[in-house]
């Protein structure tokens, strides 16, 4: 292959995991826009997802569109279970404490799908086929087409339910001012309740798509929810535009680093971004006012 | 250092002293030495979370960092294993400042962030830097300490030079936090906005406590790997972080003998529920979890809180009866 195709299926590669990226860092950006928390456990509502899929999978009969609607509600039951649980009982929490609750969280979930799931990584058959489609001397995989349709097809019902649905729009209030939606009628317990299972079946949704692709396992979800973050505070934290940049951009960099540098520091380089982006610019590149800076 | 100070740290010692000559054997020794090492760690790591109130999740980079410069120098370079912890204490400082100065300008859940990306970046440099640190399968052959002519490879002489660092330590985290840097620290908890108001110097104050707590995280990896004689990426991972988090957390903020607490609980646990050996995840996320809803304080602090309410309620109910 000549660098040319070279780059071009590392490009390929880099959007199909940006894709992914962006859907959790959209995730990230739902949580923080409705409770200013940062959710360390989306990576496994995506982890989660990925699983739950995998064994309703393996049910004889069900079809594929059923397994993923199946999958996304429970990982959505089990997002508004946590906000219920660990999120709401505690009120005026510093931002410390809330870190180490939802890491806490996180690192639970982790535990329960080892129990069970246990610790081999499982696999998904491609929704549709696994010939590859050549382009100028690079393979796209039909997967990588999926990824691609439901990550789109995530980002426009996100921003149709915001601007258009009642509810979305109630949620957008919250994020503005809970007191002002408070003082309009808006239940915002109940609109942060809704923001957890929200962030969770997209979470959800962007583990069904790529467990054709990667290994699964108990612990997929780490990684990939800490690269969505990386995401999300690129893009600038809470826009969601910016998300989906930011998503987008990691995923690309990180796959033309680990093509061209070294495989080994894909992971490093992804962060070796997010510090960078931090230290010169914290509040994103499309973020806007409040930054993390004093 | 106020009297009482003394007092508790001589108690502690002699209480410390007395430890081995009760316990029946080798692998009591062991799991000791082993809490000494994190409440070496736990105790640098709650001056920088529990008293400045700055949180860091990538603190065990800097206990990699102690125990791959030990490790490295003595073992492929050999260097004298003290000479290495020397060694090691002042790449520590130098890591530390350079992730400091710009990391600790953020807050919140951005520091958070970049103390964490540089846990895991760190972690990765283990693991591919291979020539140097030996890669996934780890670094071997390092030696053991030497004290003059005795050499320090049998878990009782460890047992007391670890427990002695780790009161020198405690002494001088107990100093600290009762000087006006203490005060300072605290107040920078409360907020960081009125500290600097009344003429804290918050940035200087925070890059040195967070330069402090790396160091007592770099002796201890010292002391680890030259206990050890191996090491490997997996001991420096995320969830190692984590783990010490959850020791500080447990431990109470802002209690220095709660580090003990903390870091015997998380140590002992593990072996204590070996019958769940894989699924002691489960209990840490749980811990972190419960503890932060209901006690965001830890649990030292939390207790002592239930027990002095308790006790006020008390003599707030024998008031009221005296006076009827």
């Amino acid at each position: 292959m000549d660098l040319g195709s070279q780059i071009l299926q590392y490009f390929i590669s880099g959007i199909t995991n940006g894709a992914i990226y962006a859907v959790i860092a959209l995730g990230f950006t739902v949580i923080y826009n409705a409770t200013e928390v940062i959710n360390f456990a989306q990576g496994e509502f995506v982890m989660l997802g990925a699983m739950v899929m995998i064994t309703l999978s393996g049910v004889n009969g069900l079809p594929v569109w059923l397994c993923f609607i199946l999958a996304v509600s429970v990982v959505t039951l089990v997002g508004m279970v946590l906000e219920r649980l660990a999120i709401r009982p505690v009120k005026s929490a510093s931002a410390i404490s809330l870190i180490i609750i939802t890491v806490g969280a996180s690192i639970f979930l982790r535990g329960v799908a080892m129990m069970l799931w246990g610790k081999d990584s499982l696999g998904l058959q491609p929704f549709t086929g696994e010939r590859p489609i050549r382009i100028a001397g690079a393979a796209l995989t039909p997967q990588s087409l999926w990824v691609l349709g439901i990550t789109v097809l995530v980002m426009v019902a996100l921003q149709f339910f915001y601007k258009k649905t009642i509810t979305g729009k109630a949620m957008r209030a919250c994020s503005f001012s809970k007191r002002g939606a408070c003082l309009v009628g808006i239940g915002v317990n109940r609109m942060v309740l809704l923001s957890f299972g929200l962030s969770a079946a997209m979470g959800a949704a962007g583990g069904i798509v790529i467990a054709p692709i990667t290994m699964c396992g108990y612990d997929m979800g780490t990684m990939l929810g800490l690269k969505g973050f990386c995401a999300a505070v690129l893009g600038g934290l809470g826009s969601s535009p910016g998300s989906i940049a930011g998503g987008f951009l990691l995923g690309i960099l990180e796959a033309m680093g680990a093509g061209l540098i070294s495989s080994g520091f894909k992971d490093a380089i992804a962060f070796a971004i997010l510090l960078i982006m931090l230290f010169i610019r914290p509040s994103g590149l499309l973020g806007q006012g409040e930054t993390g800076r004093v | 250092m106020a009297k009482h100070r003394w007092l508790q740290v001589s108690i502690c010692g002699v209480v410390l002293a007395a430890v081995p000559l009760l316990l029946p054997g080798r692998y009591y020794l062991n799991v000791l030495i082993f809490i000494g090492i994190h409440t070496l760690l736990a105790v640098g790591l709650n001056l920088l979370m529990g008293y400045a109130g700055q949180i860091s999740l990538g603190h065990a980079a800097f206990f990699g960092l102690g125990a791959y410069t030990s490790g490295i120098l003595s073992a492929t370079y050999q260097v004298s294993p003290w000479l290495a912890m020397l060694a090691a204490v002042a790449v520590t400082v130098t890591v530390a400042l350079l992730v400091g100065i710009p990391t600790l300008k953020l807050t919140g859940y951005y520091l958070a962030m970049a103390t964490l990306g540089f846990g895991i970046i760190v972690h990765i440099c283990f693991k591919e830097f291979t020539w140097l640190t030996g890669g996934p399968s780890g670094l071997v052959g390092i030696p053991s300490l030497r004290l003059g002519g005795l050499v320090l490879d049998d878990p009782w002489s460890y047992y007391y030079l670890v427990w002695a660092v780790v009161l020198g330590a405690i002494s001088l985290s107990l100093n600290i936090v009762d000087s006006r840097v203490g005060r300072a620290l605290r107040a920078i908890h409360d907020s960081e906005t009125a500290a600097a108001a009344s003429g804290v110097a918050t940035a200087q104050l925070k890059i040195w406590v967070f330069v402090l707590s790396a160091v007592y995280a770099s002796v201890a990896g010292s002391l680890y790997a030259h206990f050890v004689t191996f090491i490997s990426p997996s001991s420096f991972d995320f969830m190692f972080s984590i783990k010490l988090v959850t020791m500080v957390v447990i431990g109470g903020m802002a209690s220095i003998w709660g580090a003990i607490l903390g870091a015997a609980t998380l140590t002992v646990l593990p072996e204590v529920l070996a019958v769940f050996h894989d699924y002691d995840i489960i209990i840490f996320g749980t811990i972190l979890m419960v503890v932060m809803i209901f006690m965001p304080q830890g649990l030292t602090r939390g207790v002592l809180d239930l027990v002095g309410r308790r006790r006020l309620q008390q003599s707030a109910a024998t008031a009221g009866r005296s006076d009827g």
